[in-house]
């Protein structure tokens, strides 16, 4: 049995507007709200790395927790933003940690790497102990090559955030997980060094509306609930309308997805632990879920003790 | 009713427009249909012809004309 027992989170502190991509982008500000429920995302300065991102949303969630990083046995960092091929973050971001002997393991699934993360995590808790989960992400260094790209610059933020699994205690229960890949996508949505980010934005669309749902629902299905008993939704921030498109699907009010896309933009992997970081889990089950590049995506339920 | 108009009434449905383009126009490139819309046109082509659609169809370009929605359906109606 795990245990979600934290989440934390970081954002760097520079602003970035609609009003300061609209020039850029070619697009009314308007037009970027409409289109995407993104009012301002923030962007790293250039010396700052993943790492580092990851690092100080670690950190948050660990004082939240009361833990100490040397008490962490396992180490998952997710992350499609990573400056090298190899290594990945992950061995940074334990170093930052100031640890030298933990093993620290990549995901670089990017959008549901750190659905992938919780869920793996809360298989490995047992044999591991304390797995701190970290998804970081700059994407600014991604999407403000030349020439800038409309359809993608002004989705995407940076940022990072935790999560804290242990094996014996937590306020919330992990009760299962579902976990799909589908690689018939995955021309759809990469990112290669030469050529930089490449998102057919209508597949993604097409494909997310109708599988993460359908994940939901089949995850619930299987542990005997409805998404109309559950008590909070909490998704990948990619896109507003997305988020209200599944809940339609599902037949739930809005009111129970929880989103804060509007003021970080989509950060990847990092948007479903910086949303957690924000959430109220005072209702209950919370669901968790999440679609990006592969395709991978999935969903996670979770009850308070 | 034929298997083109009933798709350009779902086409109309969805959309909350009128479409006057070609059969063999894209969708994407008119900005008739965008992400979402194409969404509800599945969805309401599955209902209407009483099919549905495998993951891995979920591709824009099998739906992309009128011409290439009927063929769609001509292989997958019920």
């Amino acid at each position: 049995m795990a245990f979600l027992r934290a989440f934390g989170s970081y954002v760097p502190p520079r602003v970035v507007t609609n009003e300061d991509l609209a020039a850029l982008a070619g697009k009314p500000a308007e037009w970027i709200r409409n289109a995407s429920g993104i009012d301002e995302r923030r962007w790293a300065s250039d010396e700052v790395t993943v790492a580092d991102l990851g690092v100080a949303a670690a950190s948050d969630c660990l004082r939240r927790a009361g833990l100490a990083a040397s008490e962490l046995g396992l180490i998952l960092v997710a992350s499609g933003s990573g400056e090298r091929r190899f290594p990945g973050p992950a061995s940074a971001v334990a170093l930052g940690l100031g640890l030298d002997a933990t093993p620290a393991v990549d995901l670089p699934i990017a959008s549901a790497g750190s659905l992938y993360g919780m869920a793996l995590g809360a298989r490995l808790a047992e044999d591991y102990g304390n797995v701190l989960v970290v998804a970081a992400e700059k994407m600014s260094a991604v999407v403000k090559r030349t020439p800038f790209d409309p359809n993608t610059g002004i989705l995407f933020g940076d940022g990072a955030g935790a999560c804290l699994i242990s094996a014996g205690e937590g306020a919330l229960r992990v009760v299962d997980s579902l976990l799909l890949s589908d690689g018939s996508g995955a021309a759809s949505l990469r990112l290669d060094w030469e050529t930089g980010l490449s998102m057919e934005g209508m597949a993604v669309i097409m494909n997310a509306a109708r599988r993460v749902p359908a994940a939901i629902a089949a995850l619930l299905a299987r542990n005997g609930r409805t998404p109309g008993e559950t008590g909070l939704f909490v998704m990948h921030q990619a896109n507003l309308n997305l988020i209200l498109r599944v809940a339609k699907t599902l037949g739930v009010s809005p009111d129970r997805f929880f989103n804060n896309i509007a003021r970080y933009g989509n950060t990847s992997s990092a948007s479903l632990l910086i949303a957690a970081a924000e959430a109220d889990f005072s209702a209950s089950p919370v669901c968790f879920a999440a679609f990006g590049a592969g395709w991978h995506w999935g969903a996670l339920l979770a009850e308070r003790v | 009713m034929s298997t083109r108009d009933k798709v350009i009434e779902i086409l109309n449905t969805a959309t909350s427009k009128t479409y006057s383009g070609a059969d063999d126009e894209s969708l994407f490139d008119s900005g008739f249909l965008d992400s979402f819309g194409l969404t509800d046109v599945v969805a309401g082509l599955e209902n209407a012809f009483g099919f549905k659609t495998p993951d891995g169809d979920l591709t824009p370009r099998k739906f992309e004309t009128v011409e290439k929605m009927v063929a769609y359906v001509e292989d997958h109606r019920a």
